[in-house]
């Protein structure tokens, strides 16, 4: 990308600055006017859904019914009262936190797998290059394609990895791995922590070609102990790297949908918020209601993601600290 | 989407716009046809639709989606509210009737001569409202697969009722293990899909159990000899069939059977003739029976599936697609059906058919599992049949994985459906 050329400000037109900032404003016209169409139409679009009673067969004719797609009490024809809505579904609850808990486990395990690799991929061997090329491919594999290979590969009867685990005696009879409900989560999470961590390695490993080499000799001269290098040097030296790749995978842990449509459709063990929106959207006949989970599901991310930012002090603009 | 399908776009728009430039002396039309596709679907929709191309010059493209039912559905919806005018036609599912019957057209009166001639039950399946939504192509029926030579090798007559089967896979599996561990008593479809809405809808009825939501919107299904169905099946996962069970689909339980590593299968027609191809363990080692009963005296039940042919009321070639539609479900083609892919005609002289007799003498047989036949209660419960369905599916995985008892579980639906019934089915 090169910068805008500017003509050489004269004395009565505006500023070197203001033409600049002219110039900016026009080279990213095209980019907000896109994100307004592609990003913010749709959720504001959305929103606007989840306060109407909008079904499937009549979407234009709508009519406001304020939050009554979240919450609001049912008269029942006994007298007695009872909150109905998504915020008083059970079901969606579940699915809350079934993500919550998903996001968790996998953004951790992810972090400090992907750690481990990216210190295995920053020292120097032969091959190195191959070795970096090679473990990215699980990320490459389209996620819908790795979770239907994954589904054959847990397969309860012929799946490779029974017998695997059966031959090395490590389990006596063959688990059904998606279909029990206590093994269900854990199969997602197994294939989604092989699926993420290049991606986490990736990341962390631009983080550790920041440090400056010189800081690892003088450590060594003073002859203090790798564990202590890693956990006083290395570790607060790539925590913003660290910090923002976090962001990015629990912003799409916590909009998970596909592996668990593919590996495990319908468990309750393992349904998130965006299985269950968009079933009430397109399959049963609620599509208000699944608009108003999605504006939820919205909601929760931006608060996960604001959390986070303030409670870890992480430094988005990527000037601080200089 | 396929690229076939965008060049057909293409084609037509162009076609439309020399048409525009020049006049239409012949109106040839191109029209679209959107169906689930397994295995030779593609190759053998051509064949159909050659005769009915070449008698009206107009032509067809098929654009094929994936197997899923619940996948399709979702993707039709999506089109159908956009009032895409890109798709003339929809194979739909038996179910979608009521679901979907404000989007499509009525083809009562262009149908009038084919409806004397099938089976009354399916027509009423298809007619919403005094309107005709779909026309059937053909239907479907499941039925107990058996392993001939294993009943007849441990001595065990083909089961009648629940029980006997539960006994007699108990038996096969004891004995055949000691050789093959892998091998498995029944195998059925338990994951928590559409699915198992049948697979439990067969069990329950079978019981005497009824229907879940009867045909006048009573909600039935919470009752004894409903959870007894239901504990019945819970008995099997673990014991007579695989825990992964639960995770089955038809394929998954193809897989086991066709590896020749069950006694007993329930599956639906589509596995017989592949269960005889030449690549298969189990090649004229198989018969077919009608679903086990609950006790004597109860009589046995088979999901009622089938595709039929649906007109897209925006699509701007309805005469043509109207005129298709019964081309596909008339007689020609649900013979052709018949014979390439062992699809049960809906049209009920077909089951004398000496062709059909000669060359698939499976599908004669099935009639009697296919009368037998009882529906999934998409009527009575409109727009939230989805709903509905995916609450009881969840509601009997919840049973057989073993969280809560039957009857608790079957209280707790109860309560469910009464909330989406609200003052009555809409």
């Amino acid at each position: 990308m090169t910068s805008p050329t500017t003509r050489v400000a004269q004395d009565h037109g505006p500023s070197l600055q203001q033409q600049r900032q002219r110039a900016a404003f026009w080279f990213l016209a095209p980019m907000v006017v896109a994100l307004f169409c592609v990003a913010a139409w749709p959720l504001l679009r959305t929103i606007w859904f989840s306060f109407t009673d909008t079904s499937m067969d009549n979407l234009y004719g709508g009519k406001w019914v304020w939050f009554d797609n979240y919450l609001r009490i049912q008269h029942l024809p006994s007298g007695a009262i009872r909150w109905k809505g998504t915020l008083a579904d059970p079901a969606w609850w579940n699915a809350v936190w079934n993500t919550v808990r998903f996001a968790f486990v996998s953004v951790t395990l992810e972090t400090i797998f992907g750690l481990g690799v990216a210190l295995v991929l920053n020292a120097e061997f032969r091959g190195r290059g191959i070795v970096r090329a090679a473990i990215l491919i699980p990320w490459a594999i389209p996620t819908i394609v790795s979770a239907k290979m994954w589904a054959w590969m847990l397969n309860d009867q012929y799946g490779i990895i029974n017998v695997i685990l059966l031959n090395l005696h490590l389990i006596d009879h063959k688990i059904a791995w998606t279909a029990n409900t206590d093994t269900a989560m854990a199969a997602v999470l197994i294939v989604d922590i092989w699926k993420t961590t290049p991606f986490m390695a990736l990341l962390c490993l631009a983080g550790l070609q920041m440090v400056p080499r010189d800081i690892y000799e003088a450590a060594r001269l003073d002859g203090i102990n790798p564990v202590k290098v890693f956990f006083k040097l290395t570790l607060p030296l790539i925590r913003p790297a660290v910090a923002v790749a976090v962001i990015f995978r629990m912003l799409d842990a916590l909009r998970i949908f596909d592996l668990v449509y593919v590996l495990t459709p319908d468990s309750k063990a393992t349904k998130t918020m965006s299985v269950i929106s968009r079933q009430n959207l397109f399959e049963y006949n609620n599509f208000a209601y699944g608009a108003a989970q999605s504006t939820l599901l919205f909601a929760i991310l931006a608060i996960f993601v604001s959390l986070y930012i303030w409670l870890g002090k992480v430094d988005l603009t990527g000037e601080g600290g200089k | 989407m396929s690229n076939g399908y965008r060049a057909g776009v293409m084609r037509r728009a162009a076609l439309t716009a020399v048409l525009a430039v020049f006049g239409a002396p012949v109106m040839a039309d191109e029209i679209f046809y959107v169906s689930g596709a397994v295995g030779a679907a593609v190759e053998n929709f051509k064949t159909y639709v050659k005769p009915w191309e070449d008698k009206t010059g107009n032509t067809v493209t098929m654009v094929p989606m994936p197997a899923s039912t619940t996948d399709q559905f979702a993707q039709y919806r999506l089109w159908l509210a956009a009032g895409s005018t890109d798709i003339d036609l929809y194979q739909t599912d038996v179910i979608w009737a009521p679901q979907l019957a404000s989007q499509f057209v009525d083809l009562t009166a262009a149908a009038k001569d084919l409806i004397p001639t099938e089976f009354p039950s399916i027509i009423e399946s298809q007619t919403v409202g005094g309107k005709l939504v779909a026309l059937p192509i053909f239907t479907d029926a499941p039925a107990l697969y058996y392993r001939k030579d294993l009943l007849d090798k441990y001595g065990v007559a083909v089961p009648k009722t629940w029980d006997e089967l539960t006994a007699a896979a108990q038996k096969i599996q004891d004995g055949e293990k000691a050789t093959n561990p892998d091998f498995w008593g029944f195998v059925w479809q338990g994951n928590a899909y559409e699915g198992l809405t049948c697979d439990a809808l067969e069990w329950v009825k079978s019981f005497g159990g009824g229907q879940i939501v009867e045909a006048d919107g009573t909600i039935s299904i919470n009752n004894e000899k409903a959870a007894k169905a239901l504990e019945t099946a819970k008995g099997w996962v673990g014991t007579i069939s695989p825990e992964g069970v639960l995770a089955y689909q038809e394929e998954e339980a193809r897989g086991v059977w066709q590896t020749g590593n069950a006694a007993f299968m329930r599956n639906w027609p589509y596995a017989y003739g592949l269960g005889d191809g030449a690549d298969s363990k189990v090649k004229g080692l198989f018969g077919v029976t009608t679903l086990p009963v609950g006790a004597e005296g109860d009589s046995s039940a088979a999901t009622l599936g089938g595709w039929n042919v649906a007109v897209s009321k925006y699509s701007k070639h309805q005469e043509a697609a109207v005129s298709l539609a019964v081309w596909l479900a008339g007689p020609e083609v649900q013979k052709m059906r018949a014979l390439n892919e062992t699809n049960l005609p809906t049209i009920q002289s077909l089951y004398d058919d000496a062709d059909i007799a000669a060359k698939a003498p499976i599908i004669p047989q099935w009639k009697a599992v296919f009368l037998n036949a009882v529906p999934r209660p998409s009527a009575p419960t409109l727009t939230k049949y989805s709903e509905v369905s995916a609450k009881f599916f969840n509601a009997v995985h919840e049973t057989l994985a073993g969280n809560g008892s039957a009857a608790d579980n079957l209280a707790g639906l109860e309560a469910d459906l009464t909330d989406l019934k609200g003052d009555g089915w809409k």
